[in-house]
């Protein structure tokens, strides 16, 4: 059962990095995520260790990207903030899919009043801007980076619960849906072996593509104030500190925004090569 | 058609009802106590005025209760006043709604500037020079977050360069062209996200409508190429195009929150994020609700425009 599922998988990536744009994406994408994992071992500082003796001092040998207000060494910080955009964006998309998939489900498949409750939730959901939702979820449940990570889950759902939703409503009625109804498979059955693994195509794009807005929310909450708490580095909360000293050390707002432009370009053209990828008539565009 | 204006009017009322309820649930989720807020520190200890407080704000009564009758208030356009303020709460949503309406037409505008003529170009010569240039530059604006165009539009115009104000807001009524160069960083900071989802939008129209039958009727019928695609192929191009724009909206209003912070404006967006950290309840229900309701009409309009520009649309 392991080895088709690998097989395909290899497949669409292959199929993904056969633009430059993609291969480049994966690239990035998995250096964050090494930078995220071993920050560890690669930061040459504590990155929340202040030396008053050395604050604002410009990029130089001995701290390649400089010191911020508090005389933090700014590499140390990235490479520590690549952490906590990697954690933010993973788990509140994770959030965001199981309860995108299973509103989704449930109401592509059952239809009827299940499915018109659903949608008018996700709809009302989906009509708050994305951001004034998550700033007023973050802030009812408090500042830190689970509740950051909560609300950026909340405001994301409706994104899955729509896509999923309209997947299933076409792959309901089709064949091997019917056969396997007809062999008496129960509703739970039908939707978690049968639809489901139909309709994963296009989320596994939303999902590449939605790390990159949830790295890009949770450091516009950060840069508001809340999302993840002092003095634990996030590229968001560099941002805000580093704003106050733009006339005297514009590093400090080049460092972590570049972090955060780059990484989200990594994931959007990755997310872009899996739809080129997974879409065969994209394919055949993207060559014309 | 009328049919489904009206259905979709019709849908609008029950959606309206969870959209009011979310935003009052958020407002009362928020940790600190509303009565306190309105009596001040100084009063805290004052048990009798606290009472007396909460019981006129109608915390003493069930939540469904609360929630009715300010809903029944809000409907009669009383939002109640602002607890920083004091000022009917009203009063300050209209007095920021003109300048959040000016930042969003204006970022609207700058998108549309920068994404129609580069979409086309890309659309009309793929795989040229121009159609890279215009892919690196959507892929940009898509993954720059706003704030930190922001940021950096601020450190090259106004640290740099000293051309343009780095924050602070000028109305339309101390002059168009001052209060156009106050707005001009953040909309340009608000817009090139748009930009860019338009541009990449509008080139993959336009290329799928460029190789369709009745395009390639038109040149053989001579046509010049600038009329093929200017007359026939842009109007069809544009149908996608619109509601993209239409989804977008969300996304801009949400992007004024940081934007209108950053460069020192007195919109809805930073409204709502000090009212936040006043826990102004009955300013925040306000500025969320107005927010939700704008991006509400602005789907509304975009299916009205769709179902109007694209008359092969069967709505079920």
């Amino acid at each position: 059962m392991e080895e088709p599922i690998v097989g395909w998988m290899r497949a669409i990536l292959a199929r993904a990095l056969q633009t430059r744009g993609a291969g480049f994406g994966l690239l990035v994408v998995a250096l964050v995520l090494f930078v995220a994992l071993s920050a560890d071992v690669i930061a040459p500082y504590n990155p929340n260790q202040a030396q008053p003796a050395g604050v604002l001092t410009a990029p130089a040998l001995a701290h390649w990207l400089g010191t911020d207000q508090l005389g933090r060494d700014v590499l140390s910080r990235i490479i520590y903030g690549a952490r906590t955009s990697v954690q933010a964006g993973v788990v509140s998309v994770g959030f965001a899919l199981i309860a995108g998939l299973s509103i989704g489900l449930l109401a592509g498949y059952h239809g009827g009043w299940i499915d018109d409750a659903l949608v008018l939730l996700v709809d009302a959901l989906w009509s708050f801007p994305t951001l004034v939702l998550a700033l007023a979820i973050a802030a009812s449940l408090g500042p830190g980076l689970t509740n950051a990570m909560l609300a950026i889950g909340v405001v994301f759902t409706p994104i899955f619960a729509r896509l999923v939703r309209g997947q299933t409503l076409s792959v309901r009625e089709r064949d091997f849906v019917v056969a396997a109804r007809a062999l008496g498979a129960g509703p739970g059955r039908l939707m978690l072996r049968h639809i489901g693994p139909n309709v994963t195509a296009p989320i596994i794009v939303q999902t590449s593509l939605l790390v990159a807005s949830a790295i890009v929310v949770e450091a516009a909450l950060s840069f508001l104030g809340l999302g993840i708490e002092p003095p634990t580095a996030s590229w968001g909360s560099m941002l805000k500190g580093g704003y106050q000293y733009m006339q005297q050390a514009p590093w400090l707002s080049f460092a972590p925004g570049t972090a955060i432009f780059v990484t989200v370009l990594a994931f959007n053209l990755l997310g872009d090569g899996l739809r080129r990828g997974l879409d065969p008539r994209l394919r055949q565009q993207g060559r014309s | 058609m009328i049919e489904y204006l009206a259905r979709r009017l019709v849908y609008i009322v029950p959606l309206l009802f969870l959209v009011t309820l979310v935003t009052f649930s958020v407002a009362l989720l928020l940790p600190g106590d509303p009565a306190l807020a309105y009596i001040g520190e100084a009063n805290m200890r004052d048990r009798v005025m606290y009472e007396t407080m909460r019981k006129e704000l109608g915390l003493d009564q069930p939540i469904p209760v609360q929630y009715a009758k300010w809903l029944g208030r809000v409907l009669r356009g009383d939002f109640g006043r602002s607890i920083r303020t004091r000022e009917p709460a009203l009063e300050g949503l209209l007095a920021r709604f003109p300048v959040t309406l000016q930042l969003t037409t204006m970022a609207m505008a700058i998108a549309l500037l920068i994404a129609v003529p580069v979409g086309i170009v890309s659309a009309v010569r793929p795989n040229s020079t121009a159609d890279k240039a215009g892919t690196v530059l959507a892929m940009s604006g898509v993954a720059i977050p706003d704030f930190w165009l922001g940021i950096m539009l601020i450190y090259v115009f106004s640290v740099w360069l000293k051309v343009l104000p780095p924050s602070g807001y000028v109305p339309i009524s101390q002059g168009l062209w001052p209060s156009f160069q106050s707005m001009l960083l953040p909309a340009l900071a608000l817009g090139m996200a748009l930009a860019a989802v338009v541009m990449r939008q509008l080139r993959s129209a336009l290329l799928e409508v460029l190789q369709q039958d009745y395009v390639r009727v038109a040149r053989a019928k001579g046509l010049r190429e600038a009329l093929v695609v200017g007359r026939h192929a842009l109007k069809n191009a544009l149908i996608p195009v619109v509601t993209v724009i239409g989804l977008q909206m969300g996304r801009l209003f949400g992007g004024a929150v940081v934007v209108e912070t950053i460069f020192a404006l007195p919109g809805l967006g930073r409204l709502a994020a000090d009212s936040i950290f006043f826990r102004d309840f009955p300013m925040l229900q306000g500025v969320v609700l107005i927010l939700a309701l704008a991006v509400l009409l602005a789907n509304l309009v975009t299916d009205f425009l769709y179902a109007l520009l694209d008359p092969r649309i069967r709505y079920r």
